[in-house]
């Protein structure tokens, strides 16, 4: 029974990270009605931020952190200005292309700038575990869960409780009437994708430790945390951690209990995730079906 | 009086179609202004030009002397200028006391949910601000809606068809409560409506369009007697 608990726990950990990156592509997908691709590759890099800054800059751990969470929401805002506006106006899948084309550069920089030698990141928390009625967490765990949670509490009571939060809202339900009362939608749009960014850099950030650094660390996080969206409801916040955690749980346990799963199959396990959802329940856990009204 | 809105010779095309036709009419400060007209004959297209949601080919606007044709429409509440919809346009995911704070927002300090929820109760709608905006009936959705662009303290709101889907009754309150909102709040208002009998009940002037163009203007009286006004509508719907 320990094994199982402990297996919930560090599924709880990586669904965490899910449900982090999740929440950011579904920060953007409310906004602009397109699936961000390059969410991945974003925080990679900010990721590499972050490390650069830690072993070439003598900074410790969190200062490091916060350093890179601060340049990843700039660099958030930045993207939305230089290569997202332009096209935001139009077709959606002008942009859909533009992530995607942005995910291959994000890639190519990376490698460009620190290469694409596969390096050790030492995690922030201690490498020991704690006894908790006879399970053994360790604080890798309980630190990832923690900061996830953390992180997305504090972007929820940004939406709920400011005047820029409850104008983002507006800007991404109904544009055209958010202007109308006099919210600078373009501007909000930036601000999002700053935040979503800042979300992802956090994903990133806590994903290295366990998978090492590299330009390519994220694709699979990517895709599991697409899956989470899909589960939770592509346009709901909530539905997108707790979609998050589910399915870092039940990957973790398909792939202890289920001989033929085990590591090797958690893609395809998150894939299927995708398809059945999608057919059996498009709007997700969280979301609602959209209704049209003619 | 000085006109608050004037629409001078606004022509608006898309494409091949002349959606406005050199359309002029003013409103004049502290008026009930009405606009009517058939189907398609440009009133909603003329509300949008105004609230800058569509740029116009020609033609000059002005709003308390200063043209408004510069201006983006993110920046239309803080002229002034607030408006409902004709399909009611609330920010469906949000509570109805929400949608009133967004409506404010542009005030900055000071106006916060106190303010806000004032203003829910002035429309009746005080005990449902928790409520999500799209839970409730069509009716109210159209109250929070006013109570929203209330919120910004407009000195000109535009109401589209504020009448559609009501009963008898409900147009009969909706007219008094019009008429208690311009003298409570300081406002002038120009009203889209197909509801004749309110239109003619609480304007002080009324232009009417046909097919993009103005094709009388007027009192009330004026207006129901006017021949091209009878021959516009003949055949369509209810006559003036």
């Amino acid at each position: 029974m320990a094994a199982f608990f402990q297996q919930v726990v560090s599924g709880l950990a990586s669904g965490s990270i899910y449900g982090a990156l999740a929440l950011s592509i579904v920060l953007i997908h409310r906004a602009t009605g397109v699936i961000n691709f390059a969410q991945g590759e974003m925080a990679t890099f900010s990721t590499y931020i972050a490390w650069t800054l830690v072993t070439h800059h003598g900074f410790s751990y969190w200062p490091a952190f916060v350093v890179a969470l601060v340049v990843s929401f700039l660099g958030g805002v930045g993207i939305h200005e230089a290569v997202i506006r332009p096209v935001e106006r139009g077709p959606r899948i002008r942009v859909v292309i533009v992530t995607i084309g942005l995910l291959l550069v994000l890639n190519g920089l990376v490698t460009w700038i620190w290469s694409g030698e596969v390096r050790a990141v030492q995690s922030p928390f201690p490498a020991r575990t704690i006894d908790v009625g006879g399970v053994a967490i360790s604080w890798q765990d309980i630190g990832t869960i923690a900061v996830c949670l953390l992180s997305v509490l504090v972007l929820g009571a940004f939406f709920r409780c400011t005047k820029t939060g409850l104008a983002m809202r507006a800007a991404a339900t109904n544009p055209a009437e958010a202007r109308l009362v006099g919210v600078r939608v373009s501007r909000m749009l930036a601000v999002g994708w700053g935040l979503a960014a800042a979300l992802g850099a956090v994903a990133g950030m806590l994903t290295a430790p366990s998978v090492f650094l590299s330009p390519n660390m994220m694709l699979t996080v990517l895709i599991y945390a697409f899956a989470a969206a899909v589960l939770g409801g592509i346009d709901s916040p909530v539905g997108a951690v707790v979609g998050g955690l589910l399915l870092g749980v039940g990957l973790n346990l398909l792939g202890t209990y289920v001989d033929f799963v085990g590591s090797d199959l958690g893609l395809p396990a998150a894939l299927l995730v995708i398809l059945v959802v999608l057919l059996v329940r498009p709007a997700g856990l969280f979301g609602k079906p959209r209704v049209r009204k003619v | 009086m000085a006109a608050l809105l004037s629409v001078e010779e606004i022509t608006l095309r898309f494409g091949g179609i002349v959606a406005l036709d050199g359309v002029s009419f003013e409103v004049e400060a502290g008026h009930i202004a009405g606009l009517i007209g058939p189907n398609g004959a440009g009133k909603t297209t003329a509300f949008n030009v105004i609230t800058r949601l569509y740029a116009p080919d020609q033609g000059r606007l002005e709003f308390d002397g200063r043209s408004l044709l510069e201006t983006p429409a993110h920046r239309i509440a803080e002229h002034g200028i607030a408006r409902t919809f004709q399909n009611v346009n609330l920010f469906t995911s949000m509570s109805v006391l929400e949608n009133v704070l967004v409506g404010g927002h542009r005030l900055g300090r000071g106006t916060g949910e106190k303010e806000a929820r004032a203003m829910l109760e002035y429309v009746g709608l005080g005990v449902r601000a928790g409520d999500l905006a799209a839970s409730l009936p069509y009716g109210l959705q159209k109250r929070v809606e006013i109570a929203r662009a209330l919120a910004a303290k407009p000195r000109l709101l535009l109401l589209d068809e504020p009448a559609g889907g009501l009963n008898h009754e409900g147009v009969e309150e909706l007219g008094d409560f019009i008429l208690r909102l311009r003298d409570d709040h300081e406002l002038t208002v120009l009203l889209v409506e197909h509801h004749m009998g309110l239109v003619m009940r609480i304007s002080d002037h009324v232009n009417v369009l046909g097919s993009g163009r103005k094709i009388a203007g007027g009192t009330p009286a004026d207006v129901r007697a006017n021949p091209d006004v009878i021959e516009a509508y003949l055949g369509s719907e209810a006559g003036p």
